[in-house]
């Protein structure tokens, strides 16, 4: 196995990671605002991937144009979500929040299928998008730099916003104590509304860059990424936004590295490893790595 | 908490289902008999969550994963023993093993159950949503382990032709049994320790119910009646894949419960017996209007309106005032 | 400037607040002493909006609302940008965010960054230690520098009416007393104040005005001055003699 085999294997954990981690952040910061598990959030990746694919290979749009208004795309489902499922139960019990965004996750694959059909589709990027790079042993296409860099810039874009503007204060403290927010003043609706737009906006672009990476979508294909996100924001500690980034870099890695490193017959068994990973870091480590502490333990 | 159960309704009732299989067996064709069967199964699957979920309040999603530890065991202790030959690569004492239906049954039950106490022993330390979706890790394991594990289970290929052993008189003196089970089990002591700890655990244990002995007791019970209906579903279909047991259908029978209210048998009943009339009714107009999907987000929708406007289901955790007998 | 006028309060099943009526005075320190479970953190808490009442009113007039109005069915946020600030019980301070963040968003409805600008002195002045603690997470503040911060967080909204929740819980006698003094300070400096207390002697002593409330509904009111020399309240709430 040589150091260029292994460079390639943790430039492709990396692309993996970026995509993890940007839906990760998304479940991470719903999470710390309202106590939820939004099962649902993987179902924005797909619908992301088919806005890109409607805009860019039926519509012919410019790609940075495609990019903006996936982000819009994501946004606008992920608030209609909040408004339509969550708002009316909040309050309720966690686990009920949670069965309530398996029921909408559940619907938004099968509207898919509804209309879109259960039939994979290509997903095909434009040439200069797929062009292969060279760098030294490692290769990669112009697309999966693009989808780093776009992580990168979104992830930073997004600390910036919660911890240097009003509003990203508004959410810390709407996430730490919904009363108190209240009575400071700040409209808790309109905070964990731009709370579910921030974090659906970025699922909404990670489903862009999976259509990208992997070429193929259908209306089932946000389950995968959905639940894998959820494991590495539990990894990160869910509600931390850095530990969901860390999380979604860790558990890409640590998947591509799994299957590329360890004997063929193993790869098969890549998801019971990251299954059974979630199950242990729930066990020994129920904060994660940067998480603050969890509700629920009695 | 009521009083004992109101026996003479309960043998009605049971003569009654009785009757009602006999009549359906000399009326109505195959397929329908087949849904009639399905719906049983469903009955058995949702009031044995019931026990797990609704009685201790343990949110488990692995359901199906007991089903398929159930129907994957049983399927193999009554494949044919030439074909068995033919097709999987057992250690010889079960190569040559071919059992009658019931056995298996009770084989594959207690493998569910006996799983349910290996996994749940450190599992169940996870409350509320972390349990929720640690079982839905157990069930995408046990996914993935039946998959690859292809000298038993022959891989994503599964195992067809089983005997079509399943008919009405299997399913449902199983509903029966089920029914009965979950109904001592709710209100005997036992039970009324489950309530309690559903309800704050903290003070069930302050009066000395034994917390984990019961999460644990209670996830097992209802892990050997899904082995049992998995059982009974692979020798209806006769045929059983990993792709069987989904997460989609974890999902369905936990809105049999919620929708039925956590913690009513009755509600669970009648709920699985609503829904699963209503997706074998579209499963055909699905098909044939090329409108698939239709179904499940039905269901859904169902499911999240009623988790707004009636979290406690449409039973809440009561059954019928005419099945229990007056308090003393 | 606040009138209280026979409002009931339910939590759940069980009826907290049955038929209170008070009125606090503007420029006044109106204090409400009881037991616990009496209902007071209850009636704070629907003033400032978090709980609903079933019946009643709650006027308010100040320099930011029309006349008297009421402002029993308006949302928390609304009756913040009247001017009424809650300083809840326990405090409520963002454990995760720095004390300044924490005195920023004391200011979250303002937008006029010159006031808020000398408002922050200004509290950094009252609260010297808040000054030189700003970038510290608020939760890693002593107890005393937490009821500080939290009465600066409130200044920071410019507060008419100031509802204070037990401040001197868990403090000690010292600092209790120069909290006291401070809000003292406070008061003359304009801001109408109504502390809810457990510390009945130390809220009688700073307090213009007071309450009594008991298992839901206003036994006794007067003076402080009165009440101090009220036998009960002596045997009930201030330790014999």
């Amino acid at each position: 196995m040589s150091s260029g085999y292994i460079a390639q294997q943790i430039v492709n954990g990396l692309i993996l990671g970026s995509m993890y981690a940007l839906v990760a952040i998304g479940f991470s910061m719903i999470y710390g605002i309202i106590r939820l598990i939004n099962f649902a959030h993987g179902e924005i990746v797909m619908i992301g991937a088919f806005t890109t694919l409607g805009l860019l290979q039926y519509l012919g749009l410019p790609f940075p144009l495609v990019a903006l208004a996936v982000l819009i795309v994501g946004a606008v489902v992920g608030i209609l979500i909040e408004k339509g499922a969550f708002r009316p139960m909040r309050g309720a019990p966690q686990v009920t929040g949670f069965i309530a965004s398996l029921g909408v996750s559940i619907m938004l694959q099968n509207l898919g299928i509804l209309f879109l059909t259960a039939q994979p589709r290509n997903f095909s990027f434009p040439d200069y998008l797929q062009r292969v790079i060279q760098v030294g042993p490692v290769s990669f296409r112009s697309i999966d730099a693009v989808i780093m860099s776009i992580a990168l810039i979104l992830m930073g874009a997004l600390l910036f916003l919660v911890h240097r503007t009003k509003l990203g204060m508004a959410m810390r403290a709407t996430a730490e104590n919904i009363d108190v927010a209240r009575l400071m003043g700040i409209n808790i609706n309109r905070t964990i509304m731009a709370t579910f737009a921030m974090g659906s906006a970025l699922a909404g672009i990670a489903g862009l860059m999976w259509g990208g990476k992997f070429g193929q979508i259908d209306p089932l294909l946000g389950f995968v990424p959905g639940l894998k996100s959820f494991v590495a924001a539990v990894i990160g500690g869910v509600g931390s936004i850095p530990g969901a980034i860390l999380g979604g870099y860790i558990l890409g890695l640590a998947e591509v590295l799994f299957v590329g490193l360890l004997p063929p017959i193993y790869s098969a068994f890549r998801d019971a490893f990251v299954f059974s990973t979630l199950i242990l870091i729930l066990l020994i480590l129920p904060n994660g790595i940067l998480g603050k502490g969890m509700e629920e333990r009695v | 908490m009521a009083a004992p159960s109101n026996r003479a309704w309960h043998v009605v009732l049971l003569v009654a289902g009785g009757l009602l299989v006999l009549v359906a067996r000399a009326t109505v064709n195959e397929y329908i008999l087949s849904i009639i069967n399905f719906v049983g199964i469903y009955i058995i699957l949702a009031v044995s969550l019931n026990i797990t979920n609704g009685f201790t309040g343990l949110f488990s999603l692995g359901h199906p994963g007991f089903m398929a530890i159930g129907g994957y065991v049983t399927a193999v202790l009554t494949f044919p023993v030439t074909r068995k030959a033919m097709f999987l690569e057992l250690p010889r004492w079960l190569a040559g093993l071919q059992l009658p239906l019931l056995p298996a049954l009770l084989a594959g039950g207690l493998c569910a159950a006996l799983t349910a106490f290996v996994v749940g022993i450190p599992v169940l330390r996870l409350k509320g949503h972390y349990l929720a979706v640690a079982t839905m890790g157990f069930l995408i394991i046990v996914q993935v382990l039946i998959t690859n594990w292809e000298s038993v289970t022959r891989g994503p290929l599964g195992l067809n032709g089983l005997p079509a052993l399943t008919t009405l008189w299997w399913v449902y003196p199983w509903v029966a049994v089920t029914v009965y089970a979950a109904w001592k089990i709710k209100f005997s002591s036992f039970g009324r320790s489950m309530l309690a700890i559903r309800e704050d655990p903290l003070a069930a244990q302050c009066i000395g119910i034994h917390l984990f002995k019961t999460r644990v007791l209670s996830l097992a019970i209802g892990a050997f009646f899904a082995g049992v209906a998995g059982g009974l579903w692979a020798h209806l279909v006769t045929a059983i894949t990993p792709a069987s047991f989904s997460l989609v259908m974890a999902f369905n029978i936990v809105v049999m419960v919620v929708v039925g209210g956590t913690g009513s048998i009755s509600g669970s009943f009648v709920a699985a017996v609503i829904f699963s009339v209503i997706t074998e009714f579209f499963r055909p107009l699905e098909e044939s209007f090329d409108i698939y999907g239709i179904g499940e987000i039905l269901m859904a929708a169902v499911l999240i309106l009623i988790l707004i406007y009636r979290p406690t289901g449409i039973f809440g955790s009561r059954e019928p005032r005419f099945l229990v007998a007056k308090e003393s | 400037m606040l009138q209280i006028a026979d409002i009931h309060v339910y939590r759940g099943k069980t009826h907290v607040l049955k038929g209170v009526r008070l009125d606090v005075r503007k420029g006044e320190i109106a204090a409400l002493i009881g037991a616990n479970g009496a209902g007071k953190t209850t009636l704070l808490r629907t003033i400032s909006g978090l709980l609903r009442p079933a019946r009643g009113k709650i006027l308010l007039e100040g320099s930011r609302t029309a006349g008297r109005m009421d402002i029993s069915r308006l949302a928390p946020e609304g009756i913040t940008k009247l001017g009424v600030i809650h300083c809840p019980e326990g405090r409520g301070i963002f454990s995760q965010l720095t004390v300044r963040e924490n005195l920023m968003i004391g200011a979250y409805l303002r937008s006029d960054k010159e006031g808020i600008a000398a408002d922050y002195e200004r509290v950094c002045t009252l609260f010297p230690i808040l000054g030189s603690r700003s970038n510290q997470a608020g939760g890693s503040l002593s107890g005393g520098e937490q009821e500080m911060l939290a009465v600066g967080r409130a200044l920071m909204g410019r507060p008419e009416l100031l509802l204070l929740d037990e401040p001197s819980l868990g403090l000690g006698p010292i600092i209790v007393d120069t909290l006291f003094a401070t809000l003292a300070e406070i008061n003359a400096q304009g801001v109408t104040l109504l502390l809810v207390e457990q510390n009945a002697v130390k809220a009688l002593l700073l307090a213009h005005r007071a309450w009594v409330l008991e298992i839901g509904r206003v036994t006794l009111s007067g003076s402080s001055r009165e009440l101090i020399d009220d036998e009960n309240v002596k045997k009930a709430y201030l330790g014999g003699t």
